[in-house]
């Protein structure tokens, strides 16, 4: 194996996430704003009505300026798995890029074909056939959500596949149960949704604004309804997928939910925190309070995890040392037998390359009986399978608190709007405009969840990201970062120049 | 029937699919030749608005189609995808740098406030058009002229030169790849303006086009002539049964010759050109776009094929042959590519609606009256 230099690792996160983080500002609002384009605009369609026409072409030029930087920050994701995780890239491309393949191809392409339609086919296209298109562009952005969220949804839980020591990869065996894996499927409808969810805020936000200024009010009135209606029902089914999402969790990923939670002794009828604060010098296995201070819910984080009251919640301490009165097997000791499996995978190489098959069977029928814990044999420390645990625990309280306002927000406008009372309720607009905002970090907080959650691992339990970076030299993915920090974020703020120009600038007509 | 089909036609099946891809891809640089074409072509806001709008209407196919080229060889051959966006990280890094800046560039332009002004992102149009062509014909140049890497018996990959896939750009073969793809990208795009634009009162800028395709195809010829008789004076990197890799003298000239296919694929591929540019430039013929672009597919499928099929290494390495990459060592496993098969039956439909959504949109020329509103690029 080629030495690994951990700040080549480190280096090579930071570029992911910085990447990640930017391309996720824009694809939630792309998501949502897409299906609420083409709500905007079937209402326009069935009733004719030019206003709700201009109110449709004011948001698809919002749409348009967020959806181009959204495809700009998009590319270098595809291409960072090959430019700096190569080694992941060769062990599991057989099934991560199958679907990226399959976004491609069914996705992508209904987005990019009809978009132009979307924006310029006004006057070259049918009524009904624009139309069509608004909504394909819809249809096109979720479904490539889809194929994305399948693939890392796999790295989350891997399904579907098997160890192949001859290629020394990882190959695909099932491609209905990589498609379909329950982690999969609570990905994309939790994801989406918090897109339609956040699309929602943005029209809150903006029309908010208007109202505020006392401008465009019409506008503004109409595009809450529908945002708000929209928002109400997408943020109901955030909540319930964000339930299924923690359920898999914590029956895929437990050392997430413990970290998240701030869990270290396991319990029977584990209490959910509501707030708290970290002590942050707590480490695995010391006899640290967990807490400086916490607010529990009695028994809610069992039946979060295991639709039972008093079931048992392992945490961390349990999944690094092991709790056999609860049967978890520790970290501890799938690194010995994954240390096995590292050097019977070794030998077996080596066997094939004297072509000494003898030898290389006995070795095959050692790994085997280990092969499932390969990736703990590149583990330095039990503890080193411990995500940062402060990090996700905020991250997952600011997140589920926003998920939580959300919907109080949606009723409340659309309550005072259907009144006819919303200019004069002046307590809730500066908030409406504040909501946006407070979704982004909500999103930006559910991927640091899922992604800083799955540490030290590249694929869940089996390969670590040590093992999966491109064996380059840190100076270049130095370079690399600071050039797209620089790069995205002039980006950026020639979006939000743009974006506050068009948005001072408002419908036309209205 | 797909599940019946041997691992070695599946293999053989997803290069000419990759092919496709690829080859589509250096048709649609149009808009990047397009986009080059800008200075020199257009003399006032109106005529800078109509090449704008025409190619801003179809840089997303472009930039779909290169990303789906990845997709498909992250999914086919995933040693390919590892070992040379991996090895060769920084030729990779400074093609996807001119793709972002060009991705935002025509929705940015025209509006207000955007923070560069219009010059800039015209700027990054033309990086992207040259800087960004050249170095991905420099990429496909290695497909001949070997990269500088090795790897161990875990597959995974070690550059041996320092400048990480930059020095192909040094190499005159992959140098001249590059720089005739840029100038046919350029040919392409003032074909493609040619075709899309209602030129009513603006001969003089229908005439600029029209010139602008005969010197550029002329720029392109030496680049062409050298890399087609390097193509098939040099040594190239055969496969024996055993797996074994090992320089063979003309071998792209002896793939040529054993595979006729390919060997019509590219003459009738740059007959195809030729008359097009011919046709456009002096008979006043504006479809030459639909024959140039075919022939363009045609040479780029005879390239593609030439590099893979035949006993020869695609990636090969110039440092230690037996690391070369082959069609079947580098691909995913037969299930992989049998579920991929599947998958690519969807293909012909996909084409099918891009086809009809672009005849829809552009069975009116584009006009000036339609690029002069505050919605346009």
């Amino acid at each position: 194996m080629v030495d690994v230099d951990l700040s080549l690792v480190n280096w090579s996160r930071a570029q992911f996430a910085l990447t990640a983080m930017y391309h996720w500002i824009f694809v939630p609002l792309t998501l949502g704003l897409s299906v609420l384009c083409a709500m905007f605009e079937s209402i326009y369609v069935r009733t004719g009505d030019e206003k709700w026409k201009s109110l449709t072409k004011f948001w698809m030029t919002l749409f348009g300026i967020n959806f181009a930087i959204g495809v700009a920050t998009g590319i270098i994701l595809e291409f960072q798995f090959g430019t700096n995780w190569s080694n992941y890239s060769w062990m599991v491309g057989d099934i991560f890029g199958a679907p990226l393949a399959v976004e491609g191809i069914f996705a992508f392409f209904l987005e990019a074909t009809f978009f132009a339609v979307m924006f310029f086919g006004w006057n070259r296209v049918s009524k009904g056939f624009h139309l069509f298109s608004t909504w394909m562009v819809a249809v096109g952005s979720n479904l490539s959500a889809l194929w994305i969220l399948v693939a890392n949804a796999w790295m989350q839980n891997p399904v579907g596949m098997a160890f192949n020591p001859e290629t020394a990869r990882f190959e695909m065996e099932n491609f209905w149960a990589v498609l379909f894996s329950p982690v999969a499927m609570s990905k994309f409808t939790h994801a989406t949704s918090s897109g339609f969810l956040l699309g929602s805020l943005f029209v809150v936000t903006i029309s908010s604004w208007y109202l505020i200024k006392g401008r465009h009010v019409e506008m503004a009135k109409k595009s809450i309804i529908v945002a708000s209606v929209f928002g109400l029902l997408a943020s109901a089914y955030v909540g319930f997928t964000g339930d299924e999402a923690a359920f898999e969790d914590a029956q895929k990923q437990p050392m997430k939910l413990a970290a998240f939670e701030g869990l270290y002794k396991g319990e029977e009828g584990a209490g959910l925190v509501a707030a708290g604060i970290i002590n942050s010098s707590k480490k695995p296995g010391d006899s640290q309070k967990p807490f400086l201070f916490e607010v529990k819910i009695p028994g809610l984080l069992s039946l979060l995890a295991n639709r039972t009251l008093g079931s048992f919640v392992p945490g961390i301490d349990d999944l690094v040392y092991g709790n056999s009165e609860q049967k978890v097997m520790g970290v501890a000791e799938k690194m010995k037998l994954g240390q096995l499996a590292v050097a019977d995978l070794a030998a077996f190489k080596q066997a094939r390359q004297e072509k000494n098959e003898g030898a290389a069977s006995e070795a095959l029928t050692r790994f085997t009986a280990n092969k499932e814990f390969l990736g703990y044999g590149y583990l330095d420390t039990p503890e080193e399978a411990v995500p940062p645990v402060s990090t996700l625990f905020y991250s997952f309280h600011i997140m589920v608190i926003l998920g939580s306002l959300f919907p109080v927000l949606f009723l409340a406008f659309l309550f005072y709007t259907v009144k006819g009372k919303i200019t004069e309720t002046r307590w809730l607009l500066p908030l409406g405009v504040l909501s946006y905002f407070l979704g982004l970090v909500a999103q930006q907080t559910g991927w640091i969840v899922a992604e800083v959650g799955r540490q030290p691992w590249a694929i869940q339990g089996l390969l670590p990201v040590k093992m999966a970076t491109t064996n380059l030299a840190v100076g270049h993915v130095q370079a690399t970062f600071f050039m797209f920090l620089g790069l995205f974020t002039l980006l950026l703020i020639a979006e939000i120049k743009i974006m506050l120009k068009q948005i001072s600038i408002g419908p036309e007509g209205l | 029937m797909i599940a019946n089909l041997d691992y070695g036609t599946l293999q053989q099946i997803w290069w000419i699919l990759c092919s496709v891809v690829g080859s589509l891809f250096l048709f649609l640089t149009f808009v990047q030749g397009g986009n080059t074409l800008l200075w020199q072509v257009a003399k006032n806001d109106v005529e800078s608005a109509l090449v704008m709008n025409s190619l801003g209407r179809k840089w997303e196919i472009t930039f779909t189609t290169l990303v789906l080229f990845g997709g498909a060889l992250f999914a086919a051959f995933p040693k390919f995808y590892a070992t040379s966006f991996g090895g060769a990280y920084w030729v990779w890094m400074l093609i996807l740098f001119t793709f972002i800046i060009q991705a935002v560039s025509y929705e940015y332009r025209k509006k207000p406030n955007n923070f560069f002004g219009a010059k800039v992102y015209e700027f990054f149009l033309l990086i992207n058009g040259t800087v960004g062509v050249l170095l991905i014909g420099a990429a496909v140049g290695t497909f001949f002229t070997g990269s500088n890497f090795t790897l161990n018996v875990y597959n995974q990959v070690s550059w041996t030169h320092p400048l990480r896939g930059l020095e192909a750009a040094f190499s005159l073969f992959n140098l001249s790849l590059g720089l005739f793809l840029v100038f046919n990208a350029r040919v392409l795009g003032a074909m493609y303006l040619l075709n899309n634009i209602n030129f009513s009162a603006m001969d003089a800028f229908k005439e600029r086009l029209r010139k602008a395709v005969w010197i550029n195809f002329l720029c392109a010829l030496p680049f062409l002539l050298y890399v087609l008789v390097s193509l098939l004076l040099m040594q190239g990197f055969g496969v024996d049964e055993a797996g074994v890799v090992s320089m063979v003298a003309s071998k792209y000239l002896l793939n040529l010759l054993a595979m006729p296919l390919v060997l019509g694929l590219l003459l009738v591929g740059l007959v195809l050109v030729i008359l097009a540019v011919l046709a456009t430039a002096f008979k006043g013929n504006d479809k030459g776009i639909w024959f140039a672009g075919l022939g363009t597919v045609l040479v780029g499928l005879a390239v593609f094929f030439t590099a893979g099929f035949n006993n020869t290494a695609f990636y090969p390495s110039k440092v230690d042959l037996q690391s070369s990459l082959t069609i079947f060592n580098a691909s995913s496993s037969p299930y992989t590519l049998m579920v991929m098969t599947y998958v690519a039956l969807g293909i012909p439909f996909v084409l099918a609606y891009v086809a009809y959504v672009w005849r829809q949109m552009d069975s009116q020329k584009l006009a000036a009256h339609e690029v002069v509103d505050h919605e346009a690029y």
